[in-house]
C-alpha cells in the first residue's frame, strides 16, 4: 500500500472516529448526568435510547438559522468554523496505537509524528479561543462579548500553568515528541508516578481549556444566558457545542498519552501477542482509557458547581502557577540529585 | 425572630483542608458516584404506569343507568358547583320513543367539560343530584391543539358496551341509597316497565 494512500485512511479514520465519539458523548453526557440524579435519562429513540444523538444532530441541522443583522455577518459565520477546525486538528500527533505491517511496510498509527508534538498541541490549543472569541466579538451582543472576554482571560490564564506542567514533564522525559513520551512510558512506568503534581495541575487546567464545569464561565448559563453563543442557532450552535466534546475526547487522549502510558498496558509483550494483534488491543485499551477520562470529565461535571469569576483567577495565578513552578524546580533537584542532569 | 429556624452567619476563615479544595471535591464526587447505583425515582410512563389510589380524581364519566339510558338531566347543578367554571351544558326535552336513549324528561343535548379549566376536584360529582358524573382513574391524554381539550358528550358519555367502573368513587351510603327504588331517579327504564308506578 502506498504509504500516502494509508495517511488518507487514517485521517478520515481519525476525523470519523472523533466525530462518533463526540456524538455519542452528548448521548453519555445525558446518561451520566441523569443517573447521578437518581433519573433514568433519554431512553425513547432506539433501543436504550442509542440514536438520541442522532435525532439531536437532526433537530440542530431542521432549526431556524438565525444571523443577528447588527452582528459581523463573516465573521459571525467564521467562529464556530474555527472552534470546529482547532477541535479537530489536535488530534494529529496524537499516537492511536503501535504500528500495523502489511508484508514488508510497516504504518505507524499516528498521523504525524512531529518532534516538535507539544508545541503543535499547544499551538492548536490556543488558536481555539480564537473561535469564541470571534463569535463572541461578532454577535454585537453584551452576553456574548462577556462570554467571550471572560473565555480568553481564562483559556490564557490556565494555558501559562498548563504549559509550566508541560515543562516539568518535558524535563524527566526529554523530548518533545508524543510517540517518544508513550514509547518511554512502555520502557518504564507511567509518567504519573514520575508527576502526580503535574498531573494534577494539567487535569485542572484541561478542564479550564475545555470550558467544562467547574470552570465553564464562559457561557455560564444562569448569568449569561448562553455566553458566547447567545446569538448562535441551528448547526452553529451545534458546531460550539460538538467542539467542546471533540475538545474534552482530545484531552483526555493527550491526559492519558501524557501521564497514563497512552496505548500502554502492562505486561503486553508477555502475552505472546502477534504484532498487528498486539496493535489492535493497544489501541482498544488506549481507547478504554479514554473514555475513562471522559466519564472523568462528566463526573466532575455533575458534581461540582461553578467557581466564581474571581476564585477562577485566584486558582489560576495565585495557586495552579506558584505550584507548577515548585513542580519544575522540584522535578530538576530530583533529575539533578540523581545525576540525570 | 418569626421562626426559630434563623441562624447566626459565621465569616469564620477557611482551613487549611477546606481551602485546598480537592478533600471536599473528592467527597462530592464519591457522593454523586453513589448515586449512579441507587435506585431511580422515574416512572417510565406509558409503559409503567404509578398505582393510583382508590379515589383518585381523574376524567370524568357521565353515565348511563343499567339499561343504558343516559342519567344526566341536564339540572346544571355541576355546573354551579364547578369552581373553575370548566362545564358548560345545554338542556332539551326528551321526545317520545327516546325513553331508552334518556332516563329523565330533560336531558343534556350538548355537555361539555374544559379540562385545561378543570381543577379535578369532584365538586360536580358531589352535587350531582341523579349519579350521573363521575371522576374516573382515568388520565386526560394530552394534545397538541388548546381545542381538543374541550370535552364534550362523545368523549364524556360512556358506551354501553364499554362501561366504565366508578365503583370505587362510590361510599358504602351512596351505593346502598341507589338500591333504594322508592325514589323515581333510582328506577330505571327496566324498573318502569316491569313494575309500573307505584305512587308513595
Amino acid at each position: 500500500m502506498d504509504p500516502l494512500l494509508f495517511k488518507a485512511i487514517l485521517v478520515v479514520a481519525v476525523f470519523g472516529i472523533t466525530l462518533i465519539v463526540a456524538l455519542y458523548s452528548t448521548f453519555g453526557e445525558r446518561k451520566i448526568a441523569a443517573v447521578m440524579q437518581d433519573r433514568v435519562g433519554p431512553n425513547r429513540a432506539g433501543p436504550f435510547g442509542l440514536l438520541q444523538p442522532l435525532a439531536d444532530g437532526i433537530k440542530m441541522f431542521m432549526k431556524q438559522e438565525l444571523i443577528p443583522s447588527v452582528s459581523n455577518k463573516w465573521l459571525f459565520i467564521v467562529g464556530p468554523c474555527i472552534a470546529m477546525l482547532t477541535a479537530c486538528m489536535t488530534g494529529v500527533v496524537i499516537p492511536w496505537g503501535g504500528s500495523l505491517t502489511f508484508g514488508d511496510q510497516v504504518f505507524e498509527l499516528q498521523i504525524a509524528d512531529l518532534n516538535i508534538g507539544i508545541l503543535y498541541l499547544f499551538g492548536v490549543v490556543s488558536l481555539g479561543v480564537y473561535g469564541i472569541m470571534i463569535g463572541g466579538w461578532a454577535s454585537n451582543n453584551k452576553f456574548s462579548l462577556i462570554g467571550a472576554i471572560r473565555a480568553s482571560s481564562q483559556m490564557i490564564s490556565y494555558e501559562i500553568a498548563m504549559g509550566m506542567a508541560i515543562i516539568a514533564l518535558v524535563m524527566s522525559t526529554g523530548t518533545l515528541s508524543l510517540k517518544e513520551i508513550v514509547m518511554q512510558q512502555d520502557a518504564g512506568l507511567a509518567n504519573i508516578v514520575y508527576q502526580p503534581l503535574g498531573f494534577l495541575i494539567f487535569l485542572v487546567c484541561a478542564f479550564a481549556e475545555t470550558n467544562r464545569a467547574p470552570f465553564d464561565l464562559p457561557e455560564c448559563e444562569t448569568e449569561l444566558i448562553g455566553g458566547y453563543h447567545t446569538e448562535y442557532s441551528s448547526l452553529k450552535l451545534g458546531f460550539y457545542l460538538f467542539a467542546e466534546y471533540i475538545n474534552m475526547f482530545i484531552s483526555s487522549a493527550v491526559i492519558v498519552s501524557f501521564y497514563f502510558g497512552g496505548y500502554n498496558f502492562p505486561f503486553q509483550h508477555e502475552l505472546g501477542l502477534d504484532g498487528n494483534l498486539l496493535t489492535i488491543v493497544q489501541t482498544l485499551v488506549f481507547f478504554g482509557k479514554i473514555f475513562c477520562f471522559v466519564f472523568f470529565f462528566m463526573w466532575v461535571r455533575w458534581t461540582i458547581p461553578r467557581f466564581r469569576y474571581d476564585q477562577l483567577m485566584h486558582l489560576g495565578w495565585k495557586v495552579l502557577l506558584p505550584l507548577a513552578l515548585f513542580n519544575i524546580f522540584a522535578t530538576g533537584m530530583v533529575m539533578w540529585g540523581m545525576g540525570k542532569l | 425572630m418569626l421562626t426559630n429556624r434563623s441562624k447566626q452567619v459565621v465569616k469564620k476563615e477557611m482551613t487549611i483542608m477546606e481551602k485546598a479544595y480537592l478533600p471536599a471535591i473528592f467527597s462530592g464526587m464519591l457522593i454523586t458516584f453513589k448515586h449512579i447505583f441507587m435506585k431511580k425515582a422515574t416512572v417510565r410512563y406509558p409503559e409503567q404506569v404509578r398505582e393510583f389510589a382508590p379515589v383518585y380524581r381523574g376524567q370524568h364519566v357521565l353515565k348511563r343507568d343499567e339499561a343504558g339510558a343516559e342519567r344526566c338531566t341536564a339540572c346544571g347543578l355541576c355546573a354551579v358547583a364547578c369552581p373553575a367554571e370548566a362545564i358548560t351544558m345545554v338542556a332539551d326535552e326528551r321526545k317520545k320513543g327516546e325513553e331508552n336513549l334518556y332516563r329523565e324528561e330533560k336531558y343534556a343535548s350538548t355537555y361539555e367539560i374544559n379540562m385545561l379549566r378543570c381543577i379535578f376536584c369532584g365538586l360536580c360529582e358531589e352535587a350531582c343530584p341523579k349519579e350521573a358524573i363521575f371522576l374516573t382513574d382515568r388520565i386526560v391524554p394530552s394534545t397538541f391543539e388548546r381545542n381538543e381539550f374541550v370535552y364534550g358528550k362523545d368523549k364524556l358519555v360512556e358506551p354501553i358496551d364499554q362501561r366504565v367502573d366508578v365503583t370505587k368513587r362510590q361510599t358504602p351510603a351512596v351505593l346502598e341509597f341507589k338500591k333504594d327504588k322508592k325514589h323515581k331517579h333510582n328506577r330505571t327504564f327496566l324498573d318502569k316497565v316491569l313494575k309500573p308506578s307505584n305512587k308513595h
